[in-house]
């Protein structure tokens, strides 16, 4: 057990020796990991505000002008008897009227009017279900008998959200090729250490070291500047967010709004950290595997 | 102990290092191994430690047919023996204390039981008070010095050295073999190869005579062990 604390700190050591070369080596990695993560961040903003507007989809059912009073109250039982409406919710039209007044200040010019434009209305509460779902439930009914026009609200909050996955698409991708980029860096680092420390490897293979004892202080630095990377990309996403809230705060203050972009959840911080980190020991574990084998003794 | 079976090493590109070597070290013995460079010491050496492979016999270590030994024994093979290099192996990025440290942690040797081994080892040499140096800064007798202080440090019951007196004036060489000796006493078997037959004179040990890659007839510094 002292002898592997021995390991670390010889890797922690080496580490500190190559100040210059290390540091650029883990903001390479911070950088690298920065981008998807800080993507994944302002995506994970983007859902939380388009699931705080959107709501509830719903319906609207505006009927014909001339459509009578037992129309309308067919049309309602109907409506209530379909499997996938939850509720219905009826507006008369002068109803429609009087809210229209109160909610625009438009009171004058409603006031002007010679009859009463709007037409009777019916709000259709949808069971849950995706976006092709609802469409073809507003299709089906805008065929009903003495329905004007129907209309789905909210569709484009679940245009957004389908847009959303395809930013989330867009950042598993970036976040494969970037890890794909760390694996190389720490690669290469691993390889250009296996080959200074040659020397050292091939003596603590003659006095019988295993591959296993040869391999581990390796396998501890990739993970340790796999960690220290990914600390950096935290660094840089929390920085970043900082700054764009300082600007955010005076564009919501015009708007009248409260929003901020939340940071990175304690679980998210520790998968970034954890992931930097298997990938750091992967990249090492790779290089390991494929050089150590070419240093035997002579 | 150590036993050599019509053992025959061909280097690759065609140089014929042994030819049809055949002998046997029982346990506790010491043996010197002579001949001109090139006549095939080392790679003798070698093959006991598996770091050469024979084309054909066997080579035996404690009974075990180290020829044929998986690529994953190695190391046990080896920490079974001390080895001390023509060419030290030292590590130069490290202290003489940690030199001596390394066989022990690559046991996963017991902390605080090594930190004392390794005392021991270095006294044995005449190098405790140089414990903090860097290698760099030791003698050409010392390096040899600290070189044997790794070998033994483990305790090995087989010590193999190659040329361990090779550039050392006569008095580092006797001050050397003077400690192999000692070894020799408390019941490790030692294998020593040497170009330099002076240093046989005074001993009454066992001599093997490499010719060209082939064992001449057996003959020892004063009379057979």
């Amino acid at each position: 057990m002292r002898h592997a604390l021995a390991q670390i700190y010889g890797v922690l050591r080496r580490m500190f020796e190559s100040k210059l070369a290390g540091s650029i080596n883990i903001l390479v990695i911070g950088i690298a990991l920065s981008l998807p993560a800080g993507m994944y961040v302002l995506l994970q903003n983007a859902q939380g505000l388009v699931a705080q507007i959107s709501g509830t989809p719903q319906i609207s059912l505006f009927l014909e002008m001339d459509a009578k009073t037992d129309d309308a109250d067919n049309l309602g039982k109907q409506l209530a008897l379909h499997p996938a409406i939850a509720s219905v919710e009826f507006v008369a039209r002068a109803q429609a009227l009087e809210q229209l007044k109160q909610s625009t200040g438009l009171a004058d010019v409603i006031g002007g009017l010679s009859r009463n434009p709007l037409p009777d209305a019916y709000i259709v509460h949808p069971r849950p279900g995706s976006a092709q779902l609802l469409d073809a439930l507003r299709a089906e009914l805008a065929k009903l008998p003495k329905i004007e026009h129907a209309q789905l609200d909210s569709a484009w909050a679940y245009k957004l959200e389908t847009l959303l996955r395809f930013g989330h698409m867009l950042v598993l991708i970036l976040a494969g090729l970037l890890s794909l980029a760390l694996v190389a860096v720490t690669f290469n680092t691993i390889r250009l250490q296996i080959l200074t420390q040659r020397e050292e490897i091939e003596v603590a293979k003659l006095i019988g070291a295993t591959n296993g004892f040869i391999r581990r202080p390796f396998l501890y630095f990739g993970a340790l500047q796999g960690l220290l990377g990914g600390i950096a990309a935290w660094l840089i996403i929390s920085l970043s967010l900082l700054l764009l809230n300082w600007q955010l705060d005076a564009l919501s203050q015009l708007y009248g709004s409260q929003f901020t972009l939340h940071p990175l959840s304690p679980g998210d911080s520790l998968t970034l950290l954890l992931f930097s980190m298997y990938l750091g020991w992967l990249g090492a574990w790779l290089s390991v595997a494929r050089h150590l084998s070419q240093i035997e003794p002579r | 102990m150590i036993k050599f079976n019509q053992v025959h090493k061909r280097y690759p590109g065609g140089y014929q290092a042994l030819k049809d070597v055949s002998f046997n070290i029982a346990e506790g013995e010491m043996v010197f191994l002579t001949g001109h460079s090139g006549a095939g010491k080392s790679t003798l050496l070698k093959l006991i430690a598996a770091i050469e492979r024979p084309n054909l016999g066997s080579v035996l270590v404690n009974n075990q047919n180290v020829g044929v030994l998986k690529e994953r024994a190695l190391p046990y093979l080896r920490r079974n023996l001390g080895i001390i290099f023509q060419d030290h192996k030292l590590l130069f990025d490290r202290s003489v204390f940690d030199n001596v440290m390394l066989p022990l942690q690559i046991c996963g040797f017991d902390y605080r039981e090594s930190h004392k081994r390794v005392r021991a080892a270095l006294d044995k040499v005449g190098l405790l008070k140089r414990e903090k140096s860097s290698p760099i800064a030791l003698s050409g007798g010392e390096q040899q010095r600290l070189c044997i202080a790794r070998a033994i440090v483990n305790r090995p019951a087989i010590l193999l050295a190659d040329e361990p007196t090779g550039n050392l004036d006569a008095e580092y060489a006797h001050e050397i073999m003077a400690i192999f000796k000692s070894f020799h006493q408390v019941g490790v078997t030692l294998l020593i190869s040497t170009h330099d037959e002076s240093v046989l004179q005074d001993t009454g040990v066992r001599v093997l005579n490499l010719r060209q890659g082939e064992l001449q007839a057996a003959s020892t510094g004063s009379g057979q062990a």
